[in-house]
């Protein structure tokens, strides 16, 4: 047998350069132990001094099988996995594959749940960028970032587990509206929230947007072309950070964000500096809607009344015996969906998560596909990287802000 | 149907033998694997359909002959509109050929394919597995794949395990 070694040269002789077989560039391994590449994302370099010739991504150490593991569980059932993709948008992943099954089934969700769907979901993406931002400038140096933003982080976490009993794991979107209804003080935790926050993101922009360090590690960097974007797939931040206006929740509204007045933060850019501009209004906007959504929040049931699909409330348990006969066969063996198969597509904090469901008529998916948005925003960094310094590459793994619990599934 | 995908359609349909199909407002050509990339090109020069949202196959073993359909879907900024395609593929050495000239993203996306159902990407310049190890064997999401357990390796049981292992020994 081949060493290890010796086999991932011979497999990847093709890729790198004439000048890296003949030793006048080096080939040097990051990770998958590094911990800039956030997660175990590896990256063999190709290196001229200091001088990124080629990039290789390598992913994969995460790969749960959770495509496969779905196929084997009752549709409600897989609904715990979808936590376990992008662990920074738990409730964001809950949403597109309950989405998607709402969809097939041509299942309701009443106007409430819709309601604190969008809530959440807004709070998660304000979460997701905090996490962004500390750890993108605690890359660059700047640790005391770091420790503002996880502040603030903790206290959405708090929401979510006022609202599910879990701060991460939440599985609190489930088809046909939600587990249960928010508790009484959800709205003056929010309320507090949004009171509290808008002085903190200036606290971060004082922090960081004239600071001289910040502005040399970012500005020029990584500068994506907005037609090497659409060629290569890229969504979210970065796609607006290159001046194209593409969010689904304007384009394709889910949910009710029809009802909601924000716009789509741009850039013409198209540097890090641009992307954490973007980011960065991105959660005042998503801040706005919340306020919206919490101020007209109807009142009403949180799940739909399609006993088919959702099972009976506790209390008709014990009077009614068709409410019995559901709860037992929606617990036994989940409910049956309609033959075929739908997309669903959401816009989440890293760019356009997708499920394609596919139903063979019985009560387990057929196939679950996630298109998921870091696995194509990890595919530009080689083009993104390419004659920069080892320092840059830092920064772009940053601002390309990619899970890899979301790449590898 | 909107207008401006049956126009897509109707053009398409002149030259090719695509048949197209809607279930819950999304629209689905069926397409045959030669044409593949002609009706890609045509897509994303003449309709606008540049972005590649996402591409993944399904195993339909044992029921179904062709047994896998590789499913395109292909978004166009601009108009906001989705369009499916649906590619048969058979069983026995399955092969497409790569759309990673027209969409810079199908690179990985090919990669993960023949790494999850074994279909092979004629012209893909780096064709590897990209999830699972390199030396793995066997295609996972494939239905007759079983969703099975390798024995976790402990320093007592190393080399029992080990002997089970697929990869070649000496």
């Amino acid at each position: 047998m081949l060493d290890q070694s010796e086999f991932a040269f011979n497999e990847l002789r093709h890729l790198v350069s004439e000048r890296a077989i003949k030793g006048e560039t080096m080939l040097l391994n990051m990770g998958p132990q590094h911990p800039s590449t956030h997660g175990v994302l590896r990256l063999l370099l190709e290196l001229d001094g200091e001088i990124v010739v080629n990039c290789f991504p390598d992913i994969g150490f995460l790969h749960t099988g959770i495509e496969k593991n779905m196929e084997a569980k009752t549709y409600e059932k897989a609904a715990v996995m979808t936590d376990r993709l992008d662990y920074l948008n738990n409730l964001g992943n809950n949403l597109v594959y309950c989405m998607a099954i709402e969809k097939l089934a041509e299942l309701d969700v009443p106007v409430r749940a819709q309601a604190i769907r969008v809530i959440l979901t807004e709070l998660q993406r304000i979460a997701s960028h905090l996490v962004w931002l500390g750890t993108h400038t605690l890359d660059l140096a700047a640790i005391s970032v770091f420790w503002y933003t996880f502040r603030e982080r903790e206290l959405i976490l708090d929401i979510n587990e006022m609202v599910s009993g879990q701060r991460m794991m939440t599985t609190y979107f489930r088809p046909g509206g939600l587990w249960r209804d928010v508790p009484v003080e959800f709205e003056a935790a929010v309320r507090a929230f949004i009171q509290r926050f808008p002085k903190q993101i200036e606290e971060y922009e004082d922090l960081l947007n004239e600071n001289p360090i910040f502005l040399q590690r970012t500005k020029d960097i990584g500068i994506l072309d907005p037609e090497v974007a659409v060629k290569y797939g890229v969504t979210g931040p970065p796609l607006r950070a290159s001046g194209i206006a593409q969010d689904l929740r304007k384009s394709e509204p889910y949910m009710g964000y029809e009802q909601y007045d924000f716009d789509i933060p741009t850039h013409t850019d198209s540097d890090t500096y641009a992307r954490y501009l973007v980011r960065i209004e991105e959660m005042r906007q998503s801040l706005r809607i919340v306020e919206q959504a919490l101020d007209k929040l109807p009142y009403g049931p949180v799940r739909s009344n399609n006993r088919k699909f959702v099972p009976p409330p506790r209390s008709e348990l014990g009077t009614s015996m068709e409410a019995v006969i559901h709860h037992f066969k929606l617990w036994t063996e989940g409910f049956d969906m309609p033959k075929g198969s739908v997309y669903a597509a959401t816009e989440s904090p890293r760019g356009v998560l997708g499920v394609y469901l596919e139903s063979d008529g019985g009560p387990k998916p057929y196939r679950v596909h996630w298109r998921t948005p870091s696995f194509d925003n990890l595919q530009v960094l080689p083009v993104l990287a390419k004659g920069h310094l080892v320092a840059d590459l830092v920064a772009l793994i940053g601002t390309t802000d990619f899970v890899l619990g979301d790449i590898d599934r | 149907m909107n207008e401006e995908i049956q126009q897509a359609i109707t053009a398409l349909e002149e030259r090719f033998s695509v048949e197209a199909e809607e279930f819950r407002g999304e629209i689905n050509l069926t397409v045959a694997g030669e044409e593949l990339v002609a009706v890609c090109q045509m897509l994303r020069d003449d309709f606008d359909f540049k972005f590649m949202e996402i591409m993944t196959a399904v195993d339909y073993w044992p029921e179904q002959e062709p047994r896998f359909h590789v499913i395109y879907k292909l978004y166009s900024i601009e108009k906001k509109l989705r369009i499916g395609l649906r590619v048969p593929v058979a069983g026995i050495e399955p092969k497409l050929p790569t759309v990673v000239d027209l969409f810079a993203n199908a690179n990985w996306r090919e990669r993960e394919i023949w790494d999850m159902f074994g279909i092979r990407f004629e012209g893909h310049p780096d064709l590897r597995r990209i999830l699972m190890p390199h030396d793995w064997q066997g295609h996972p999401l494939r239905k007759d794949y079983p969703l099975g357990y390798e024995e976790v390796q402990f320093s007592f049981n190393a080399e029992e395990v080990d002997q089970d292992k697929p990869y070649a020994k000496e």
